[in-house]
């Protein structure tokens, strides 16, 4: 691990939490969606706080995709999963929130998951053929 | 009383096909990006339009993309019709179980006691946070 993969999981941890909060705070504006009016869903993209989501969510897809393309799945998602802890201490100290012992305790198990999949190596299948390996395979003008 | 189960059920409806939906796009998006390499180094050699071509046109990436639209719109029905700290921990926490069986079930994972009792503590950290 170096400085730039921290960096990716910082951004995949960072982008996430804010980008669900804003769909969220848009979505209560938007209402309730039934069953009926499915295509409804398709419109809430216009509500400028679920458009501002989406840009977070895409920023969270890009370091998710690049984390990815170096970690393991099972590796990534509880490496990133401090945004949690970081939406509650945002909650607390930002907007004066009071956080309850039990979410407290969510956060020190949260904490320590993150501690234990970052104490271990970031991959453990290493795929059988890379591109990188083989630039031949890669498209010459893709 | 209706209303208030109605809204239940189809939060729980909506949890239960982002976990799924996001599981099988979280394992379709991981292939994609193994059997591609490391973006950075992509990017190092072969400019970023190159890398974005690249991850395009890799099929699992697609099919990835259209699980994750799916488990999008769900989360976005779940939301409303419940509110956030019943959606997001729910969902959350049953797809880092999901994904840990997943990846070891399809990406041949080895997902250790150590990877286990993340995913778990993480899950029900999660759990707790949303209480």
């Amino acid at each position: 691990m170096n400085l730039r993969k921290y960096l990716v999981l910082a951004g995949v941890t960072v982008f996430a939490p804010v980008g669900d909060s804003l769909l969220s705070y848009g979505m209560k504006q938007v209402g309730n969606i039934h069953l009926s009016n499915i295509p409804d869903l398709l419109l809430a993209i216009t509500n400028p706080w679920v458009g501002i989501g989406i840009v977070m969510l895409l920023g969270f897809f890009a370091s998710y995709m690049t984390a990815l393309s170096w970690a393991d799945l099972t590796y990534v998602l509880p490496a990133s999963s401090l945004g949690y802890v970081l939406l509650a201490l945002i909650a607390r100290f930002a907007l004066h929130e009071r956080i309850s012992l039990t979410r407290w305790i969510g956060i020190a198990l949260v904490s320590s998951g993150v501690g234990f999949v970052t104490s271990g190596p970031e991959v453990t299948n290493r795929p059988r053929r890379s591109h990188m390996a083989d630039d031949s395979a890669a498209p010459e003008h893709p | 009383m209706i209303r208030h189960a109605m809204s239940n059920l189809n939060a729980w409806l909506a949890i239960l096909f982002v976990v799924l939906s996001s599981s099988a796009g979280d394992v379709l998006l991981s292939r994609a990006m193994k059997q591609i390499g490391d973006l950075g180094q992509w990017r190092a050699r072969r400019g970023f339009t190159f890398v974005g071509l690249l991850i395009v046109r890799n099929r699992y990436f697609v099919l990835g993309v259209g699980c994750m639209a799916i488990a999008f719109y769900s989360l976005l029905f779940g939301l409303s019709w419940n509110d956030v700290s019943l959606i997001g921990p729910a969902a959350a926490s049953l797809t880092f179980v999901a994904n840990a069986i997943a990846a070891r079930i399809f990406l041949h994972e080895h997902v250790d006691r150590r990877r286990w009792t993340a995913a778990l503590l993480v899950a029900a950290g999660v759990v707790l946070m949303g209480l």
